[in-house]
């Protein structure tokens, strides 16, 4: 089968400094993909060349096998929604009739529905909307296009957390009722942790995670007690953070556990924690410095 | 692989991957009676919107258990909970008991200096509180 995307040695430069730097990776058709990061670690531009709207400065991009830019056949099997896209100064319901000519499998009825459900009013102008309102157009269009290839770049600017809750609905009965390849892009790692499949975490232009969301969950732990015995448990591994207070520690070390290695937690009355997904994403995003000064 | 869905480790629970968890929900009703053997147990689709999760994670749960012949796909309609789900579900957790709920509860009494005849008493009394088997 061949891959939705593919990015092999991929590189974006501008002038003396570097957005992405021989980036790799490959996403499966239908799958729902996380591309996690801090501001500014490359994912608006990795978006912006899988979109064939900007150019790698070395390495290669290939989405549906084809090279995007300038292609029109795959460019319309894959839609992109911004944050902060710009409209032009249309009616809510114009620039709904403009995407549909777009895109091949749009769904009138599902846009009509969207747009209830949001609560947005057809005949007003785009310019006069809330932020909310018009991340919400965004998310009707991205949805209702059903395009193969689905690219949300953190869409929710000014949704309040019950309109970000339907989003997050919607798109999970979506991918139900029609697969699709889902790229999401986000901060709000923790909200959507559930809904992805599979995690491509970038920072400073870098793929420092690429992995299934099942061995993410669990790959790093927080083992806490007290502070000889959780010494004692975690010798060996790379020490990613350290808390001490009194008599305990609390010291954050990657996975992955085995049974044994569980059990004698449990002996030595320790406790374990996981590290939540957008925990982990600082701590990836830190670590190196981290193993400096560790 | 082995994903036993009973073998949910207590102190890494969150890091439990989803699937299993899912899995060991459907286990869980299936052994409470919840779902009854020959019943049809819900849909990928139903699972991932229940739960709010991928609808891939949802499958891959439902095929831990079709694996372990605990459900049974009937072409068209649906998965079931297969004939002896029950007994087999149970069995294997049964196995699983000492290692679950008695080696902690031992390494606790110990930790706090129980000994094992106070443990004994306390358990009977503990199990005639509260009605003692139920099943």
């Amino acid at each position: 089968m061949i891959p939705t995307i593919s990015a092999t040695g991929l590189g974006r430069r501008y002038r003396d400094e570097v957005a992405l730097d021989n980036i790799s990776f490959v996403i499966e058709p239908g799958s729902v993909t996380g591309l996690l990061g801090r501001n500014g670690a490359g994912k608006t531009t990795l978006m912006r060349i899988i979109t064939g709207q900007e150019f790698p400065t070395s390495g290669e991009i290939r989405v549906f096998g084809e090279h995007p830019a300038e292609n029109d056949p795959v460019l319309r099997r894959m839609i992109f929604v911004r944050e902060e896209q710009n409209y032009p100064d249309l009616r809510v319901e114009a620039a709904i009739r403009v995407a549909s000519w777009f895109y091949p499998n749009w769904n009138d009825e599902l846009a009509t529905q969207l747009l209830a459900d949001f609560g947005l009013p057809r005949r007003r102008r785009i310019r006069k909307l809330s932020r909310g309102m018009r991340s919400a157009v965004g998310i009707v269009i991205g949805l209702a296009a059903r395009a193969e290839l689905t690219l949300f770049d953190e869409p929710y600017a000014g949704l309040d957390p019950a309109a970000r809750q339907l989003f997050y609905d919607r798109l999970l009965t979506e991918i139900s009722e029609y697969p699709r390849t889902v790229l999401l892009s986000t901060h709000l790692v923790d909200e959507v942790a559930d809904l992805l499949e599979h995690i491509v975490m970038l920072d400073k232009g870098r793929v420092v995670l690429d992995a299934p969301a099942d061995e993410v969950r669990g790959k790093a732990v927080t083992v806490s007690g007290q502070a000889s015995v959780v010494e004692e448990f975690v010798a060996g591994r790379a020490i990613w953070h350290r808390q001490r207070l009194g008599g305990r520690a609390a010291v954050t070390v990657p996975g992955p556990f085995d049974d044994v290695a569980l059990a004698r937690a449990r002996a030595m009355h320790l406790c374990l924690e996981p590290l939540s997904l957008q925990q982990l994403l600082v701590h990836a995003s830190s670590k190196e410095q981290e193993k400096v000064s560790a | 692989m082995n994903h036993q869905p009973e073998g949910a480790v207590p102190a890494l629970d969150e890091g439990t991957p989803l699937f299993v968890q899912i899995a060991e929900q459907l286990a869980d009703d299936i052994v409470d009676g919840v779902l009854a053997e020959g019943t049809r147990v819900p849909s990928t689709n139903e699972l991932a919107a229940f739960y709010r999760i991928n609808p891939a994670t949802a499958a891959k749960g439902i095929n831990v258990l079709v694996e372990d012949a605990v459900l049974e796909k009937r072409r068209g309609i649906g998965m079931f909970v297969a004939d002896g789900a029950r007994e087999q579900l149970r069995a294997i957790r049964r196995k699983k008991f000492a290692e679950q709920y008695i080696d902690p509860m031992l390494a606790e009494a110990r930790r706090l200096g129980i000994d094992g005849d106070t443990l004994v008493t306390l358990i009977r009394g503990s199990s005639s509180h509260n009605g003692g088997d139920t099943a």
